[in-house]
Parts: C-alpha cells; structure tokens; sequence
C-alpha cells in the first residue's frame, strides 16, 4: 500500500496509543509518585474524567465539523457563556412563571436557539460577505463576549433550581448525564459526518472548495448549517455543565476556543480542511484530560499541564511533519 | 460621468474606508464631547494602548511574513513576572537585559519551529501559548509578583514617567512604530518579508533564506513583546501571573483591523498604528459618552468585519461573495 | 443521409466583466460525434466561453441550445443535468474522498434521513470505471491515484449522466504519451456513441491526431472554423494570431565557448540517476522528456533546492557544492521555474519588487533600499526584454503570461548569471510571445550565456537548442546533436528505447 496511506492510518491510531502510553506511564509513575493511595486507573476516576472532559468535549466535536469544512471557529467560548446565561436567566422570566419545573425544558431551547442563532450569524457572515472564518469568528468572539457583559454587567447570572441540579447530575449505571451526553453525541456526530450526504460533502467542500462548488455543492448554506451546529453544540455543552453549576461568571469560557481546538488539532484533524475524524477528537479530548488528572496525579500543578499540554501539541506536530517527509531527495521549499 | 464619480468614490471608500470611518467616528464623538480630542485624552489614550500597540508593531512582521503568532499574550506575562522578579533580585539595571534576552529566547524558539522546521505557526503559537503560561506559572510558583520597594525605584519610569509632558509609554510606542515602519517598508529586510508572505515559494526560488526571515520576525515580535512587558511591570510594579491573558486576540485585531490579510504579504506598520488607535479611541469615546466597557467588544465585532469585508469587496469587484 | 440537429449550439453569446468584452457575440456548434476542438491564445476568451457554457457565469446575451432547444444554465450542477460536462484543466477532485464518493460529487445518492446509499453509489461507479478500463475500484482513495488516474475519474464523472456534450480543457497537461493514447481512445469512443466533444488545447499536434474540425476565438470573437482534414497549422495559427507566424524556422546557432557548468554522475535518490551532461557558454542545451523524467529536479539540485544523494558539479571546472538557491546565485546559476505564477513570482508585488528581489540586499543606500537604483534596473530590462507594462507599479498579478515570464527572465539577466536554467519557459504563453521568448532565449545564447532548456515541446526544443538532451525514467537517454536530432529519434528515446537499439 502506499506510504501516504499507512501514515494516514498510523495518524488517525496515534492518539489512541498516545492515550494508552498516558495510562500506563501514569499508573507506573503514580505507584511511585502519587499523592493518593488510590491507583490511577481507578474506575470512580475513570468515570470522572469522561464527565469533565464533557464540556471541551461537546464543543470539541462541533470543531472537528467545522474545521474538517475548512473553516474555523474562534467564538465558541463567547457562545458557550452566552448561552449559559440565557438558560439560567430563562428560568427566572415571569412569562414562564407558570410552568413549574416545566421551565427547565424551555430554558434549554431557549440556550439551544440562542447558540445555533449565534452560530447562524457566524456561518451568514462567512457565506455572504467572503470574509476568512478565521477573522469573522474573531470578531464574533470579541462580540458575542460584548453581549454576555451586557446582559448582565459584570455580575454573575445565577439560578439553582434542584430538579435542573437532579437532571443534571442523574446517572445510568453510575455514568452520569455529561458522559452520556458526550458519548451520545460523538456517535451521533460521527454518523453525520461519515454516513451521509452533508458529512461527506463537508468533507469534499474541506478538501477542494472549487471541486464542489463546481459539483453543484451549495457551499455558502453547507458551511451556514455547520456554523448553526457548532453553536447548537455550543449551546449543549453550556446546557449540560450549567445545569449542574447554576451559576455563570462573564469571564466563563475564556480560552475554550484554544482548548477546544488543541483536542481537535491532538485528535489528527488537518487544520486546511478536507480531513479528520470525530472518534479522534473523542480521543484527543480523553487524551488531554487524562493528561491533567495524571500530572495532577503524580503532584504535578496546573502549571506543568499547561506547559506539557503545549509541548505536546508542538510535538505531535513535528512528528506529522516529520512522517510526511520524503527524505533526503525533497525539494527544500 | 455620475457613474464613474460613484464609482472612483466607492473604491476610494473601500481602499481607505478604515481611515475614514476612523474619522467620521472622531467627528462624531468630538461632537458628543468636548473634551474627547483634547490632548490629556488623546495622550491618555495612546498611553493605555501603548502596551497592546507595541505587541501589535511587532505581530504585524509576522503576519506580513504570513504567520500568526498567538503566543504574545502569555509572553508578556512572562516578560511582566519576570522583570518584576528579578528586578529585587538583580536590580532594574540588570533585570531588564536579563528579561529580555529570556523573552526573545521565547521568541527564538517559535522561530525556530516555525522557520527553519516549518511548522504550521497556528499551532505552534496555540502551544506556546499553553506553554509559556505554565512556565509563568512556574517561574512565579502562582503567587503574584511584587516590587517590594514600590516608591524607591527609577524603575517606575517606563510606565509612569514622562518627558516634556507626553507619557514615557507614549514615547516609546511612538518611536518603536517610527523604528519599525522604516524596517519594514524601507529595508532589505522589510522587502524580504513582503516577499516571503506574498509567495513564500517564489521567495525561495529568488535565492531568500525563508526561514531567516520567519526566524527574525519572531525575534522582532519577541522584543516587542518584551518592551510590553517592560510598560506593563513599569506601571503597575506589581503583576498577576496572567496579565497578558487575552491579548493575543486583540493584538490580532488591532492588525487585520489596520489591514493585514492573515495569509500574508500586506500590510503596513503605519496602519497598525492605526488600528491600535481606532480600537483605543472606540473604548475611551464609548466610556466618555457613558457606555460601559465591554460596548466596545460589540462595536469593534461590527468594525473588524466591515473593514475586512470592504476590503476584500475592493479587490473583488463586489460586495457580496460570489459562493452559491 | 439525414441532416444532423447539433447536439449543442451556442448563439450570440456575450459576456463583459468590469473593463472588458470577454465575449463578443459567439456563435459555436458541436454536431453529435463530432470532436470539435476549439483554439484561441490566453484571453481569447475561451475559458469565458466554457464557463458561460458550463453554467458557472451566465451571459449578458445569446441563447444556448441543445438539441435545438434552448435552454439556460443556472449552475454547473444544472449544466451536467442538460447533458453538458466538463472535464477541468486543474483536476478538480477531493483528494481524501473515495472514487466513488467523486465520481458522484455533489448528487450522491441517498437513502432515508440524508444518507449515503453506498450500495448504489459503489455499483454504479464500478460500472463506469468499467467502461473505461479502469483498473482501480470504487473504493480507492483518490489521493493514491496517479495523475493519469486522476483523470479518469474526471472523465469517469462524466459519465454519471446521459452526457449531450463533454468539455476538455487541456486534459493532456499532465499525460504521458501512453496515458494520451488511453485518453484519446476514450474520447474517439465517446464520440462513436453519439457525444459531441469539445476539445480545448494549445497543443497543435494533439489538435490535428484528434479532431475533425477546428473553431478559433481571438479577442473574444469567433473568426471561423476550418475541417481538420482540409486545413493545416499555419492556416490555423494565422488564423488564431491574425498574422501568419513560422514557428518551424531555426534560429541561427551561435559560436560557443568553453565548458561553463559540468555535471558529472549526479543521481538524487528515485527522481534521477547518473547525470552527466556539460553545457558550454553560448550554447543552449534542450532537455526532452516526459513529465516525470527527472528534468525539473536536475534544474532544482543545480539551483540548490535539491540535495544530490550522489556526483559532482563543475563550473568552469572547478567543483561547487551547492546547497540553497543562495549558494548557486552566489555561482551565477539562475533558474527560471516551470510554474511561474507558483514560483517565479509574487504576484502581489509590483514589476520592479520582483525583478529587483534576489538583490534587493545589494541595491541600498546606506541602510534603506535604494529606489533610484531599483528603477534604473528595472527601466534596463524592461527595455531590453521589450516587456509591456504601463509602469514598474504594476502589479505582476495583472500582467499577461509572457510579460510575466519575462520579468522572471530579467530578474535573472540582471544578476548576470553565467548559467541560465528555464524550465518550460513558454508554459501557458500565448502563440505571439512565445516567439519572442524563443528569440530571447536564443539571444542570450549569443551574449555568451549558458542556457538549458527544459521543454515539453517537442518543436520548441528543436527550434532553440545546440543540442538536445533526452531522457527517460531519470536518466538521460541521448544526446543529440542540433544536425541529427529529428522528432522521430526524440520520440523514440523519450518513450524509452535505447539509443543503442535505435541506431
């Protein structure tokens, strides 16, 4: 088989050996280093790590959509608090007073329609005018954080309501709703992107704009309807973390974007677009989470996973540089 | 006759509509309030831009260059933490050579990876920035940092000084953009990194060493963002571990705002400068009206999308895009 | 016999952009089976057409018919399901997508809830890979195709659709002789079955092997259409250039001096192997070969961007390293690349930034670049190249293909190379400013340059070279002398068959 081939599927594998060298070197490490007795591998702290990787994880997906069509977004963390806010302040609007707890399933649409209108704006914008997603995004973001401080000046937005709470942390077999959500949500995601016609054409459109436009693809309402649903999933990971905290700072989700696009980046999808897969994001998620629970594991502080998770990135980078190359006989461009 | 006049406006409007929009905003907000184009404001102004206007000097090399550099943000907080550490340890005298040699090792680093190994500088930038942060972190053990003798130190005078009036920060935005436009639009050098951003591939193929040229802008972004940290330490002598956190994507603004494209090979110092101040005078004339603060991220939104887009109308021909 | 309905007629056809009459009123037809190839220079107004006609730009006036009916084409997608079908000049396929999945770009089939209906998608395209010989599978990725292959998929595309009329745009710029013959039986099929073919290219013999008749646009009009079988080249390049052009003519070969650059045994892993050639000063020395050959990549290690696994280079008899573009400026080799828009020039800068680039470092005052110096080097060339631009603030971008090559050609000349490389230096270039550059090159030669060559035309070799140097699979064939070279031994030693056999 051809080499380009093999590297493509030792790419699409790395992250999942990367995952199992994490897990071994952390168990071995923590034997040794840890600050708790309890092993690494500990099924309660497995099942924690798939609940906190949830929120980057939601958002992450909607990313590998986005960015396997080429473009980029950089205003999910604005899109994340926004909606947040919407939910919990949802709640306490006295249209819905009468509702009860019936309030909750309304809040949540209301976040939901708040991230894909979001996203709808993003993805008219990129259509419409032919700016880079790239700088629309980072208008947006700057923008769309202008709204979560107009809503409610610099104060947090809170609301607790117990049944939301319940919901929000229920489990199924001790896995609880933010693992289930993630979960479901990847295969869903997953189905989209590999077994139908607007996965397939996100890939083509990622790969060779003018290839589908001259297809006949409508490339401008494609990448409108990818932008909606990265804002939908936006919108859902706000849903599930906020529905748990009821509480939302302005400041919240700062930085999401880079987080989220680091796991993507990990998980092997090509920031030019046309490649990429969300079971590998699923990975990269996993991965850098389970990267901040080992350092933490073995005494390490925050500082040492943020810079690990930075080098790493580097690393991973090199090492994809370093397997496309052709050797001695390359043209040195 | 009527349709050519339009339409040498309109391309006229396109090709400098930042600049006028600039000044039809300060028409309207001199209008709103006296004192808004008075020269405590307008200095007051430059002084608090002066620290996101000196990182934004030095990215505009690298977006020239057709790189990003994200990483500017948690390396002023470096530079910041580390001069304000060593400056008890060292003395000023010492400790702002010292920060900087470490910071433009920052610098040369990402070069490195970006330049001579060619890795893409989204990403690199992206872990730099992770990176650099924990290395702050590190370096300050997550404690703030603090000057202890806060009134006995000259040091103060980078950012709180002035000469003949104007602010010591001002002073030094100014004469670094007047350094930085004369390299860039006048030098071999600044020539190399048009070329090197308008078609890296022709470049090397016109026998220009790519990867040097990359390297140095990196180096030149380091030593701004050195300076940043410099006014910033200076002014507060006191600094949290996360100072510059957020920057890096206002300093991007600031320059797609004066013009750059993101793939490279346009864009001018000058007009940096320009959308520095655009974005600084929209703050101060929107707190001056009695707005608050964060009115300015939704105006800014509105206005890196529309100068963008009239750009890229200009050079198409239209105004919408033609993707079905 | 039965008077014949064209399967496809254009009327009056206009279309103006901003500034220009791209089309001018065409009126063009293709009879069922017909192989109709179509010619103009670059701007002609060819492409316009065949955008217009593809559904991709719609026209300011004039009717399109097919099957005499007339009908409007809203988008390529609506074009194709008229029955018009175009096969691009740059591959327009999805690399990391499956054949199928390309084939059947932008109307996959589906079942419920939006998904891909594989089965259908997998037999369907299998079948048409099977009309046309195709060795791989649906399933393959695209990305592993050769070239070649590629364009089958292009053509395999085609097929998806009950085609009226099918639109090659120079299918054969990346071909090899062997793929072109595989190429042109499918196209002879196509029209055996009933399918009206447009055939665009700049490649005259192509032209005359595969069509039966020959339409010409020139500044956007259409100036006629002659039967291949009662007409010939110079009929249809007078007609193309409005003046009548002898392309065939030699030019008059220069005295040539002493051996300025020497390669001995170089190899460079798979792309060559044992290359020995010398070039004398004054001489022009043309290397033929397919695409692939190992020409391009010998110009790219001589011009430092290739490190040479094996041998030795020599100018003027002393051997070189060479180890970056930088290192071969520095010994006076320049190289022209074959893709000029890619690698010659950047073309959001001005004609003088261009041409003043690889010195830029030396034409200072003091610290600063020197305008006066700049313009002065760029006022020499452009008036010894004769190159046509209003002002050196030009941008390149919006120069013509020749004039374009010729600010790469100065940049080079103003550094007084001892050796000059131009890779396919008349790529893209109009019939006009090809032999200009021809004369150019020969020009040079007499000024006492050494000059390869490297072309993939066979009469641009034989008209510019002292000698010509074959090669076949990275190794060079044969050398000929300007007296026994012949197209029939060129072709024969490119197709790789040993000189030795031969002779």
């Amino acid at each position: 088989m051809h080499t380009e081939r093999k590297n493509k599927l030792f790419k699409q594998s790395a992250i999942w050996g990367f995952i199992v060298i994490e897990l071994v070197f952390f168990s071995i490490a923590g034997h040794f280093l840890s600050v708790s007795d309890k092993a690494f591998m500990d099924g309660a702290n497995m099942l924690l790590l798939f609940k906190q990787s949830a929120p980057i994880g939601i958002i992450a997906l909607g990313m590998t959509i986005v960015m396997i069509n080429g473009n980029i977004d950089l205003s999910v963390g604005a899109t994340y608090a926004l909606c947040a806010i919407v939910m919990l302040d949802s709640m306490t609007w006295p249209i819905f007073a009468g509702l009860g707890d019936w309030v909750i399933p309304v809040a949540w649409l209301l976040a939901l329609g708040t991230g894909m209108v979001l996203g709808l704006i993003n993805g008219l914008i990129v259509w419409k005018t032919g700016v880079d997603a790239f700088i629309v995004t980072l208008g947006s973001m700057l923008g769309f954080r202008g709204l979560v401080f107009m809503y409610n000046g610099e104060q947090p937005t809170s609301h607790l309501n117990w049944t939301l709470v319940d919901i929000a942390e229920a489990d199924l077999f001790g896995i609880e709703t933010p693992t289930i959500v993630f979960v479901v949500f990847t295969i869903l995601i997953w189905l989209l992107m590999s077994k139908t016609v607007h996965g397939r054409n996100a890939y083509a459109i990622g790969d060779n704009r003018e290839a589908a436009v001259n297809a006949g693809i409508r490339v401008g309402p494609h990448m409108v309807w990818n932008f909606v649903l990265i804002g939908f999933l936006a919108a859902l990971s706000a849903v599930v973390f906020y529905s748990a905290s009821g509480s939302v700072n302005p400041n919240d989700g700062t930085l999401y974007e880079l987080w989220v696009i680091t796991a993507v980046v990990l998980g092997g999808t090509k920031l030019t677009g046309g490649s990429g897969s969300v079971i590998s994001t699923f990975g990269g998620v996993i991965a850098i989470q389970l990267l901040r629970k080992g350092l933490g594991h073995i005494g390490a502080d925050t500082a040492m996973v943020n810079l690990v998770i930075g080098l790493i990135l580097i690393a991973v980078l090199f090492l994809d540089k370093q397997l496309n190359r052709k050797g001695r006989e390359e043209l040195k461009i | 006759m009527a349709d050519e006049r339009l339409k040498s406006l309109t391309s006229m409007l396109a090709r400098h509509g930042i600049l006028v929009a600039f000044i039809l905003f300060m028409i309207g907000f001199t209008i709103a309030n006296q004192r808004f184009l008075g020269l405590d404001n307008v200095l007051g102004v430059i002084r608090s831009s002066a620290i996101l206007g000196v990182m934004a000097l030095g990215v505009t090399f690298v977006v020239v260059s057709g790189n990003l550099d994200l990483s500017v943000g948690s390396m002023m907080s470096f530079s910041t933490i580390v001069v304000l550490d060593l400056h008890d340890k060292l003395g000023p005298s010492m400790a702002i050579p010292a920060m900087f040699a470490m910071t433009m090792a920052l610098g040369a680093f990402i070069g490195f990876l970006v330049g001579y190994l060619k890795l893409n500088s989204l990403i690199v930038t992206l872990g730099m920035l992770s990176a650099i942060h924990g290395l702050t972190l590190t370096y300050s053990g997550g404690k703030n940092m603090d000057i202890v003798d806060k009134s006995g130190t000259w040091f103060s005078v980078f950012g709180q000084g002035a000469i003949f009036g104007i602010p010591v920060p001002v002073l030094m935005f100014g004469l670094l953009a007047v350094v930085l436009t004369v390299i860039l639009a006048k030098t071999p050098f600044g020539r190399k990194v048009y070329a090197v951003g308008g078609n890296g591939t022709a470049a090397t193929f016109s026998g220009i060493p790519r990867a040097r040229v990359v390297f140095m802008t990196y180096i030149i972004s380091s030593f701004c963002v050195a300076t940043a940290g410099l006014i910033q330490a200076s002014r507060s002598l006191g600094s949290q571990n996360t100072v510059g956190q957020g920057l890096e994507l206002d300093v991007l603004a600031a320059v797609i705002l004066g013009g750059a494209s993101l793939l490279g090979g346009s864009g001018t110092v000058f007009k940096t400068v320009i959308g520095v101040l655009i974005l600084g005078f929209i703050q101060n004339g929107l707190l001056l009206v009695g707005l608050q603060f964060y009115v300015q991220y939704v105006v800014t939104w509105v206005i890196i999308i529309l100068a963008v887009w009239l750009d890229i109308a200009a050079k198409r021909g239209r105004l919408w895009s033609p993707i079905a | 016999m039965i008077a014949q309905k064209p399967a496809l007629r254009l009327e009056g056809i206009v279309k103006t952009f901003p500034g220009v009459r791209a089309l001018d009123g065409v009126s063009f037809e293709v009879m069922p089976g017909e192989v109709h190839a179509l010619l103009g220079e670059n701007g002609a107004g060819k492409s316009t057409l065949m955008k217009v006609l593809g559904g991709i730009y719609q026209p300011d006036d004039g009717t399109i018919f097919i099957d005499e009916a007339p009908v409007t084409m809203g988008s390529p997608l609506d074009a194709k399901a008229k029955g018009v079908v175009f096969i691009h000049q740059e591959l327009s396929l999805a690399d990391e997508l499956s054949v199928a999945e390309n084939i059947y770009l932008g109307e996959l089939p589906t079942k419920s809830f939006g998904r891909v209906d594989w089965d259908s998608l997998h037999s369907n395209s299998a079948a048409i890979l099977k009309r046309l010989n195709c060795k791989f599978t649906p399933q393959t990725i695209v990305g592993d195709l050769s070239i070649a292959n590629k364009q089958m998929v292009e053509i395999a595309r085609a097929l998806t659709v009950d085609a009226k009329a099918v639109i090659f745009d120079e299918p054969t710029a990346s071909l090899t002789d062997a793929e072109k013959v595989v190429l042109f039986d499918i196209i002879s099929d196509l029209s055996r079955q009933g399918v009206g073919i447009v055939y665009i290219s700049h490649r005259m013999d192509e032209i005359f092997t595969i069509s039966t008749k020959i339409s010409v646009l020139r500044d956007g009009e259409y100036r006629g259409s002659l039967a291949t079988a009662e007409t010939n080249e110079d009929e249809v390049t007078q007609l193309m250039i409005g003046r009548s052009l002898d392309l065939g003519q030699k030019v008059e070969h220069a005295q040539t001096g002493k051996v300025a650059i020497e390669v001995r045994n170089l190899s460079c892993g798979s792309l060559y192997h044992d290359v020995s050639f010398k070039v004398r000063s004054g001489e022009v020395v043309g290397f033929y070969g397919l695409v692939g050959a190992g020409r391009t990549e010998i110009a790219e290690t001589l011009f430092g961007l290739r490190n040479p696994t094996d041998g030795t280079i020599h100018l003027d008899g002393e051997e070189v390293r060479i180890h970056s573009p930088v290192d071969a400026i520095r010994h006076g080799i320049s190289l022209v690349p074959e893709d000029r828009k890619g690698q010659g020039l950047v073309l959001g800068m001005n004609c003088r930034d261009n041409m003043t680039l690889p010195q830029v470092a030396d034409l200072t005052a003091g610290p600063f670049v020197s305008d006066g110096a700049e313009i002065a080097i760029f006022d020499q060339y452009r008036d010894k190249l004769a190159i046509k631009t209003p002002s050196w603030r030009q941008r390149v971008g919006n120069l013509s293909g020749g004039n374009q090559q010729k600010i790469v050609i100065g940049k080079w000349l103003s550094m007084a190379p001892k050796v000059l490389i131009v890779d396919e230096p008349t790529r893209g270039i109009d019939v006009g400013s090809k032999s200009e550059i021809h004369n150019l090159i020969r020009d040079l030669a007499k000024q006492g340059y050494a000059v390869i060559v490297i072309s993939s035309e066979m009469p641009e070799v034989l008209r510019v070279s002292d000698r010509v140097v074959a090669m076949f699979h990275g190794e060079i064939i044969r050398e000929f002398t300007s007296e026994e070279v012949t197209e029939d031994n060129l072709v024969q030693a490119i197709s790789g068959i040993r000189s030795d056999k031969v002779a």
